[in-house]
């Protein structure tokens, strides 16, 4: 039976469960929104000592399947006041199952601020106050404790916004190479981690048993398809290995969705300066890596080593979402620039999106010029200092800066900021950020799939016949597909393949020796959403906050010149009920 | 004139500068065999930022963009 640990971060007391029978068949996003919802109070202050965080590895990881390694990390959120899970790569999920651990728990808070780390291995856990890790970078941190415990745990590590308790912050977990460069970014989870005292958390798989699998032969045969089904599609096949998922910064540019200048036009001159086929150039001319995997077993590795001029690493994890938000949002069209950008971030412990969105917001206040790389380097390098003020609010996120500047072009939904795709012109992922209970999320129903790259269906992107359809649907099967591990992008081979679904059925099956069928895939997808959406309703939500800024409903979005136009009483379909 | 645009692995097949001479009663089609891409090679066509089919007959100063399959997040 997989277990539960419950961390009191303010006795130490640590408290090892059986999963009841309901939650042994629960993982990822499907455990961590159950148990918030179960145990948290929707009313309750995000940073006190009612809130929880709970980190829960997919219900396939630890095997050998590929691209089941994910994470899930659920709270919360501070920065939107409603439910949050947080999706990372990272080597902690499979070291985590193999150690029989579905779920960790950290509850309540210290008195006091500690720094605290967390070592699980086969014999237990043990906590050791470290406060000579306060207010490090997460490199510097992981690397001390690589050192301490020896090359091969995972760490998950928050930075110096996290310890700070900043809306933005996120958590990052280190990746083969031990750099601390994929993140469960969204919705500032970071802080909570740090209002409980855990700088990090270390795992260690050593001699651990392995993930017990009921039926090992039906699960071989299943997991064999399931790679060809991966290695077979042009987009996790070809696609996003030589190009990594900057591959996007073309064609949404091409479709006049790449959200310019905080969201003024479409297209961005310089894209081809800050594309993935720039950047696939550039890594093979300096000699870093194109095509890496965030954790063992993936093979569709989208991932890379970003380096500089001199070969030297910069950065990994350089992903579309953060070169749009820290470049053509900003104007800031010079590679070297946002992988220095995406680099600090990471090291900060901050979350990509929210802070490219900021430092736009930050832009229309006239705090330093668009396209301006060097200042915005120079502006997140004050967010190391925990009394300056100018770094406090900048890492507080793009609604709280906007408030602090009084801008009110300030592109979030439930206060979390808007990802890399203009919803005027990619109307069905425009549905999911309105409705999504993240926030403006593009990940919980990536309608861009049938709107933009024609993966899984087609449909018009600047009309609103069939999004507000596509993106329930989406939102249902990512729901789930966040609760088995798997890496979303697994979505665009699933969506175009047949027999996909019946194979992750089949897979689920085998793994715990019960019968689950499709229904029973999009059954988990549905109650997990419905578990998400009463968490809100407690919180505080009404239909209200299920809408975009204003201005995107006024101003007319170049080349396509299209105006978001669905009301708050037709986005309501999109929900489950 | 025609702008077009050929991308990821598809970029090699760019026409010089970018743009080829139009003609009239030319489709996407035509203009694939001109720049010799296979047509089973590009999964996503835009004529002026608007997802087009390959027989969709092209006007003068039309902006193509060429696409394989692509995906990313
Ligand atoms: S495809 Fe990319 S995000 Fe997904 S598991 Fe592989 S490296 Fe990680």
């Amino acid at each position: 039976m997989d277990k539960l640990i419950r961390i009191n971060t303010k006795t130490n007391e640590v408290v090892v469960e059986d999963l009841s029978e309901e939650m042994s068949l629960l993982g990822g996003r499907a455990l961590t929104s159950k148990i918030i919802r179960q145990e948290v109070p929707g009313n309750c202050h995000p940073l006190g000592a009612s809130n929880k965080l709970v980190i829960a590895t997919g219900m396939l990881s630890g095997t050998p399947l590929a691209n089941s390694g994910r994470i899930s990390v659920g709270a919360k959120s501070p920065l939107t006041g409603g439910i949050k899970e947080a999706n990372s790569g990272g080597v902690f999920s499979q070291k985590m199952a193999k150690l029989g651990l579905r779920g960790l728990v950290l509850e309540d808070k210290p008195e006091e601020k500690t720094t605290k780390v967390i070592y699980i291995n086969k014999d237990g856990v043990q906590i050791e106050n470290m406060p000579e890790l306060a207010n490090l970078g997460t490199y510097e941190t992981s690397n001390k404790l690589f050192e301490k415990y020896g090359s091969k745990v995972g760490i998950l590590v928050i930075g110096p916004a996290g310890e700070n308790l900043r809306l933005a912050a996120s958590i990052q977990f280190t990746d083969p190479k031990g750099r601390p460069a994929r993140a469960a970014g969204r919705g500032g989870l970071g802080a909570v981690m740090g209002s409980k005292g855990i700088k990090a958390i270390v795992i260690d798989d050593k001699d651990a048993p392995r993930v017990k699998i009921a039926d090992t032969e039906a699960f071989k045969a299943a997991a064999k398809r399931w790679a060809e089904i991966l290695q077979k599609h042009a987009v996790t096949g070809q696609g996003l290995p030589s190009f990594g998922t900057a591959i996007l910064i073309n064609i949404i540019n091409e479709a006049g969705a790449l959200p310019t200048k905080n969201f003024r036009f479409g297209r961005f001159e310089k894209a081809a300066d800050v594309s993935g086929e720039k950047m696939a150039e550039l890594i093979q001319k300096r000699g870093g890596v194109v095509a890496e995997g965030c954790h063992p077993g993936c093979i569709i590795r989208c991932s890379q080593a970003y380096v500089d001029e001199n070969g030297e690493y910069i950065t990994s994890g350089f992903e579309y979402e953060t070169i749009w938000a820290l470049g053509p949002n900003t104007l800031i069209d010079n590679l070297d620039e946002l992988a220095q950008l995406d680099r600090l971030c990471d090291d900060l412990g901050l979350d990509t999106i929210e802070t490219g969105n900021t430092i736009a917001v930050a832009m229309e206040a006239g705090v330093l010029s668009w396209g301006d790389g060097q200042a915005a380097i120079e502006l997140l390098k004050r967010i190391y200092d925990p009394n300056d003020y100018l770094g406090r609010i900048i890492a507080n996120g793009s609604a709280f800066t906007g408030e602090a500047f009084g801008i009110d072009r300030v592109p979030v939904v439930k206060r979390q900021a808007l990802p890399a795709y203009d919803p005027r012109s990619v109307k069905g992922v425009g549905v999911t950020y309105a409705t999504s209970p993240m926030g403006a999320d593009h990940t919980a129903g990536y309608a861009v799939c049938q709107n933009i790259l024609k993966v899984g269906g087609d449909i018009n992107p600047l009309k609103k016949e069939g999004n507000i359809e596509v993106s329930k649907n989406l939102q249902i099967a990512t729901a789930a597909i966040d609760a088995t591990g798997f890496c979303l992008f697994v979505a665009f081979a699933v969506l175009d393949t047949e027999d996909a679904m019946d194979t992750i059925a089949k897979l689920l099956s085998a793994r715990f020796g019960k019968t689950f069928t499709v229904d029973d895939i999009v059954n988990l997808g549905i109650n997990t959403l419905k578990d998400e959406l009463a968490f809100n309703k407690d919180a505080g939500f009404t239909k209200a906050q299920d809408q975009l800024p204003e201005f995107f409903s006024k101003e007319p979005l170049p080349p396509h010149n299209t105006v978001w136009d669905f009301s708050i009483d037709e986005l309501q379909a999109a929900k489950v009920n | 004139m025609l702008e077009v645009k050929c991308f990821a692995t598809l970029q090699d097949h760019t026409p010089e500068g970018g743009k080829i001479d139009y003609r009239p009663g030319l489709t996407v089609r035509d203009v694939l065999k001109m720049l010799d891409i296979p047509e089973e090679e590009v999964k996503v066509v835009f004529v002026n930022g608007e997802y087009k089919d390959l027989d969709t007959s092209l006007q003068d100063g039309d902006r193509l963009g060429l696409f394989p399959a692509v995906g990313g997040g």
